[in-house]
């Protein structure tokens, strides 16, 4: 990869790092900033008076007496319940990933096999599906499931997080199916086997890698959700981000905006774990249907 | 693949979309052209000391009855499309009538809730999809130059914005930007003004707001980039160098080029990302600066009155808007595929 081409002067070198280094700041920053006042007391996080408070954290040694506190965790996750929202987060999550990709294979490799045109349509309907703004569809829910009784419980969120999932799933297990070769299936069935059995004991091994990078952003949309989460679960089901939400309105009270902070940090540790350990996955992810297509 | 198998196969998911995302359209239309009853109203005869006096009140027990045998309300035809918190085209002629210039008319109009909302959407949306992309290009360019060790942390940082829930992201910015918070110090100190806040600003609300997008979304056309250079021809590259094209040159006639399909595709999905934007306006509290549709139709939802048909009805414009937006690649799809 030594080409000429790629070759650049210093002064664009470090211009380039300069630039890179802004935007790493800009983008990691704020997240370690707010990590570490999230063990501070309000006056120290918002430290209005001399910012080095918020590093040193004197008003926290002062009020605690020591430099680090655990009241704003303490206060979310035991006083507030956290746990529960937690608890209702990995209940969605698991499930919703579960059930989309069980659905977005089966849906995704019969778009990928079929040569007829409605193959096509129904791509384009999909991509249409999934330009809708979630809250809109929310306000077509809400009626029919006050009147049939559905609105508030977790099922009901879950199956509705898999529909406004299922339009990307569709794209993106089409695209991984396309890349399976069809000799594959075609001579499994030419052996004897149904299109199931084919599917069954031919693709399904080989195509973990795809479904797992699909599963990431199936789990990315359910675990981020707020629109349908906030508006579909009942106060005592809320899950995470909307329970978050829920903290904001009552911060009036002296302390609360630290359990929000807390509440915060606690939201986007998974994340951080989880972009460690699939970097790779997300941004194969993220490139194949552009890269591609 | 055969019709039947290909129908059993296809079936779970058709029907996922089919009951929530299908439905809920229709059941949106139907509710944007029903409002709840009005209140039943009874005249009752009150006899005193000084004569009877009639008076109307409302019979609450009739109206609950009523409501809940009809929840979808009475039929009212366009109405709720065309009253003040939706398209008011009355208010509009009004406003037209008494304006003395354009200006004063735009500025009028856009104090009207929906206008407000569709605006902010849709500046919102110009801003912020463009620059998104071209910051993530010059990132993408940057990390190419990079030694290769450098690249692994430097993406996984770069992730960061794009994958956080979109609340959380909002929340920790605006607590920093917050008048109390260490960035609104700082800005305070650098304007000299220790009464300059975010909150009691509507544009500087409006440039918080679109600042959030950008942070947000380009790392997504950083890594969709940064993926498309890997597969930009050395060769060509090389060619354009020994005809003497500058770095710059090469970037526009030889990368640009190649790069196009991934910039039409990048464009499309933030163009449908930014047109829903929501969640930022609640973390950074702007409800009263600025409003975009998808959080116009959830305040309507709600609260302690549900108002499910406005809300209907700003939803099926807001589907409207969003198949206008889409309209030139549906449209080039057909004629494409007539051709094939």
């Amino acid at each position: 990869m030594s080409s000429i081409a790629n070759r650049r002067p210093v002064s664009l070198r470090l211009v380039l790092a300069g630039f890179l280094i802004f935007w790493l700041l800009l983008a990691a920053f704020p997240f370690l900033w707010t990590f570490w006042g999230s063990f501070k007391v309000e006056g120290d996080f918002f430290s209005r008076a001399d910012w080095r408070n918020a590093l040193l954290g004197t008003l926290t040694e002062l009020e605690t007496g020591a430099t680090f506190t655990g009241q704003g965790y303490f206060g979310a996750w035991v006083q507030e319940e956290f746990w529960r929202a937690a608890l209702n987060t990995l209940i969605v999550t698991v499930s919703v990933v579960c059930i989309s990709l069980t659905f977005g294979t089966l849906g995704g490799y019969a778009l990928s096999r079929s040569p007829y045109p409605y193959a096509f349509w129904l791509l384009i309907i999909a991509l249409v599906f999934r330009a809708m703004p979630p809250i809109t569809l929310v306000s077509g829910y809400l009626l029919p499931f006050f009147e049939w009784n559905l609105w508030g419980h977790l099922p009901t969120t879950i199956i509705v997080l898999v529909a406004i999932n299922q339009p990307f799933t569709l794209w993106m297990l089409t695209s991984i199916f396309r890349n399976i070769p069809k000799d594959l299936d075609e001579s499994a069935m030419v052996d004897g086997c149904s299109r199931f059995q084919a599917f069954r004991h031919v693709i399904i091994p080989v195509m973990w890698p795809g479904v797992i990078t699909t599963g990431l952003f199936s789990f990315l949309l359910a675990y981020n959700d707020f629109a349908v989460t906030s508006m579909l679960l009942s106060a005592d089901n809320l899950t995470m981000v909307p329970k978050l939400e829920s903290f904001l309105g009552t911060t009036q009270t002296r302390g609360n905006v630290m359990f929000a902070v807390a509440a915060v940090v606690s939201v986007t540790l998974p994340l951080f774990v989880l972009v460690m350990f699939f970097q790779r996955q997300i941004v194969s992810g993220l490139t194949a249907g552009a890269v591609k297509g | 693949m055969r019709h039947r198998t290909f129908f059993w196969f296809f079936l779970p998911t058709a029907s996922a979309m089919l009951l929530f995302i299908a439905f809920p359209i229709v059941s949106v239309l139907i509710q944007s052209v029903h409002a709840p009853h009005e209140q039943v109203i009874v005249e009752v005869e009150n006899c005193g000391p000084f004569g009877c006096t009639r008076s109307s009140i409302v019979d609450q027990a009739a109206t609950r009855a009523l409501r809940e045998a009809e929840p979808l309300g009475r039929f009212v035809g366009m109405d709720i499309y065309f009253n003040r918190a939706h398209l008011a085209v009355n208010e509009i002629g009004a406003l037209w009538r008494s304006s003395p210039d354009l200006g004063t008319f735009i500025n009028r109009v856009m104090r009207l809730p929906f206008y407000g909302a569709l605006g902010f959407t849709l500046t919102y949306t110009a801003l912020v999809t463009p620059l998104s992309i071209m910051l993530g290009f010059v990132i993408a360019l940057s990390v190419n130059a990079l030694p290769r060790v450098l690249r692994g942390p430097t993406i996984f940082f770069s992730l960061l914005p794009m994958i956080v829930t979109p609340l959380v992201g909002g929340l920790i910015l605006f607590w920093m930007i917050d008048s109390r918070g260490v960035l609104g110090a700082f800005f305070q100190y650098l304007a000299g003004d220790p009464n300059l806040s975010v909150k009691a600003s509507t544009p500087l609300m409006w440039a918080m707001l679109i600042v959030y997008g950008i942070w947000s979304s380009a790392p997504f056309a950083f890594v969709v980039y940064y993926a498309g250079l890997q597969t930009v021809p050395q060769d060509t590259l090389e060619s354009a160098m020994i005809d003497g094209a500058t770095r710059w040159q090469r970037i526009r006639y030889v990368m640009l080029p190649h790069l196009l399909p991934l910039t039409t595709f990048m464009a499309l999905i933030k163009l449908m990302d930014n047109f829903r934007v929501f969640e930022p306006i609640i973390s950074f509290q702007a409800s009263a600066h600025a409003q975009s549709l998808s959080y116009f139709i959830y305040s309507d939802l709600g609260g302690e009155t549900r108002l499910l048909s406005s809300a209907a009805a700003t939803s099926v414009l807001t589907i409207l808007g969003i198949v206008i937006l889409l309209s030139p690649v549906l449209v080039r799809t057909w004629r494409n595929f007539g051709k094939t």
